[in-house]
């Protein structure tokens, strides 16, 4: 079985937000990147987990420029076989996802992963991008996955419940919580990784739909109004009243 | 051209979420000056399909396949790009439910067309340029974004506009799609319905508890607030992952983003990555014993005190509230 797994580079969970000229561009000063929560904890670390269950390789992809460098050892330190890197700003999830997909048509890939979305601009849009682009299932928000033979038996969120369903491969999912629990890599995985091979790719012919104009912070609050804890029909009346919310 | 506008039903109702949606597009298709059409696929009777007239729908397309009753990106997104090429839409609305998180990108990668997910605002034109806002960095922040696209999709946050009548008469229309039995390529096996729970991304009050409240054994005063103001509840990340609430209920920076309309947040200290998946509710209500507490900064009314003193006591005056209202 060949599981590819996408990683995105975020800003570190702690990280202060801000922007530079002009508020047009991500202050990356003092910002510890890390990979993306979604696409380590649960996508990596269930590829993981069924290459040790079943045996597997495990691809990790990424999508930017040689600063991903860092991301993908730690990655290939969890435990990814090889990884494949595709030299490009990933500014617009169109592109990034036609890139996995134009690179992945020719591997034939049983089951591309990532996470249900980033923790930078949250789009949700990568994965259900490739699936569209390859026309293979998606399986979106998957909490839960086991594999036999080609047949996946998968959990995702849908509006107003959850849907357990099968699936054959390839398809793609995308991982929330409940698929796997977060790893740290091991002195072995780490001195592993140093070996294992990262390619390096120029970026397929696409193009880029969308660009951000320009970020903003939201306004500071002015601090809370305090009410006294013997006095919660204050509270109630100031959020009618008031606030105007109950 | 047209706008088209993909609303979801949920046991024959539209969601409060339909109604954003509908009132989103016609503004949409205000701004562009052509028709807004709806297009819903789960079931519903015509009356209701007819109430998007309402809020300003000219025509309502529906979509009666019992092989569409459970939910697949790829069949929606089919179904949805041959009512596009019907509608001529060139702008298509949708809401950033579990659903349309799913289906808007495969249907974007079809039309390629641009996409901007998780929309809090309506899109403004400027010259040649198409820009809309989302929240970005989890709540951090807030980006505009410039569409290229000739066909544009937008995914909206629920609660990010209120829904607003027009009223007009609209049109009903059975929408066939030219479907193959190999386009169901998954096998849905069982859909575990989340009923009577109001759903935590839709619900305009959230009633939050976090590791303050010492065990699981203790959220009945929780549940109890969230019922007596018709809340969500939600709870902060250490809580789902010892077990004491299931993990759908967990909001911040890796959990569920959520922008009620008040926030209620009992027992949670208010660390940077819960904050980044709450602070775009509009009021934010804080009990802590701890007046240090960080989450205060970011509040807009608090109460420094002991949750299992101050929330039973606030419980008595909601539901006097409640009562007299
Ligand atoms: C990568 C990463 C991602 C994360 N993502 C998230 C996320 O998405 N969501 C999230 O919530 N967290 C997230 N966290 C965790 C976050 O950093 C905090 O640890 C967490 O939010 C703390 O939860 P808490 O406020 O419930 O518990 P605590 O920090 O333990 O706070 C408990 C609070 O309860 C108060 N308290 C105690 N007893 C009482 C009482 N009797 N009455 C009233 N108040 C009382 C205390 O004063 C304290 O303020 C993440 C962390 C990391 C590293």
């Amino acid at each position: 079985m060949k599981i590819l797994v996408c990683i995105s580079k975020t800003p570190d969970t702690t990280s202060k937000i801000s922007f530079t000229d002009n508020n047009s561009k991500f202050n990356s000063d003092k910002v510890q990147f890390i990979i993306n929560p979604y696409d380590e904890w649960y996508a990596l670390v269930r590829a993981i987990e069924m290459k040790e269950q079943a045996g597997a390789t495990v691809t990790i992809m990424n999508v930017g420029s040689a600063d991903c460098d860092a991301i993908i050892r730690k990655a290939l330190a969890i435990g990814g076989d090889d990884a494949v890197r595709i030299d490009a700003e990933p500014d617009d999830a169109f592109f990034v996802a036609d890139q996995v997909a134009q690179f992945s048509k020719s591997e034939q890939y049983d089951i591309i992963m990532l996470g249900k979305e980033t923790i930078d601009y949250n789009g949700s849009q990568v994965g259900g991008m490739i699936a569209g682009l390859l026309d293979i299932p998606f399986v979106s928000l998957a909490s839960k996955m086991d594999i036999a033979g080609n047949i996946a038996s998968l959990e995702r969120d849908i509006s107003g419940g959850r849907e357990l369903l099968t699936v054959q491969t390839p398809f793609v999912i995308s991982a929330s919580k409940g698929m796997a629990e977060a790893r740290i890599p091991n002195m072995r995985g780490i001195m592993a990784a140093r070996t294992k091979p990262i390619k390096v790719l120029p970026p397929f012919p696409s193009e880029k739909l969308t660009s951000v104009k320009k970020y903003d912070l939201p306004k500071e609050k002015a601090g809370p109004r305090m009410i006294n804890a013997d006095q919660p029909e204050e509270l109630v009346a100031l959020l009618h009243n008031e606030a105007k919310v109950i | 051209m047209s706008v088209l506008v993909f609303v979801e039903a949920s046991e024959g109702k539209f969601k409060k979420s339909a109604f954003e949606a509908a009132t989103y597009g016609v503004k949409v298709g205000t701004l562009l000056g052509v028709e807004t059409h709806a297009l819903c696929i789960d079931e519903a009777a015509e009356s209701e399909l007819k109430s998007l007239g309402d809020y300003g729908i000219s025509k309502v397309w529906y979509v009666n396949d019992s092989r569409l009753r459970n939910f697949d990106p790829l069949v929606y997104a089919k179904v949805i790009t041959q009512a596009e090429a019907q509608t001529n839409a060139d702008v298509l609305v949708l809401i950033q439910s579990y659903s349309g998180k799913a289906i808007a990108p495969v249907l974007a990668a079809k039309l390629r067309a641009g996409l901007v997910s998780g929309a809090i605002d309506l899109p403004v034109l400027e010259g040649n340029s198409f820009l809309v806002k989302k929240n970005v960095f989890s709540g951090k922040a807030f980006a505009t974004y410039e569409m290229h696209s000739a066909k544009k999709i937008i995914s909206l946050m629920s609660n990010s506009i209120a829904p607003e009548k027009k009223p007009i008469d609209a049109t009903v229309a059975a929408f066939k799609p030219e479907l193959e039995d190999s386009d169901f390529r998954v096998t849905v096996k069982e859909v575990v319905k989340a009923s009577g729970t109001i759903s935590l991304s839709d619900a305009e009050i959230v009633v939050s508890g976090g590791r303050g409240l010492k065990g699981p054994e203790n959220w009945g005063m929780v549940e109890e607030m969230a019922g007596i103001l018709g809340a969500a509840t939600a709870c902060s990340r250490p809580v789902a992952d010892i077990h004491w609430r299931p993990h759908t209920e967990h909001v911040g920076q890796t959990g569920v983003a959520i922008r009620p309309n008040l926030y209620i947040a009992i027992g949670i200290s208010g660390a940077i990555q819960h904050l980044a998946g709450v602070n775009g509710s509009k009021v934010m209500v804080v009990i802590n014993k701890d007046p240090e507490a960080p989450f205060f900064k970011a509040a807009d009314y608090g109460i420094v005190g002991d949750a299992f003193e101050v929330v039973p006591k606030l419980n008595e005056a909601f539901r006097k509230f409640k009562a007299g209202n």
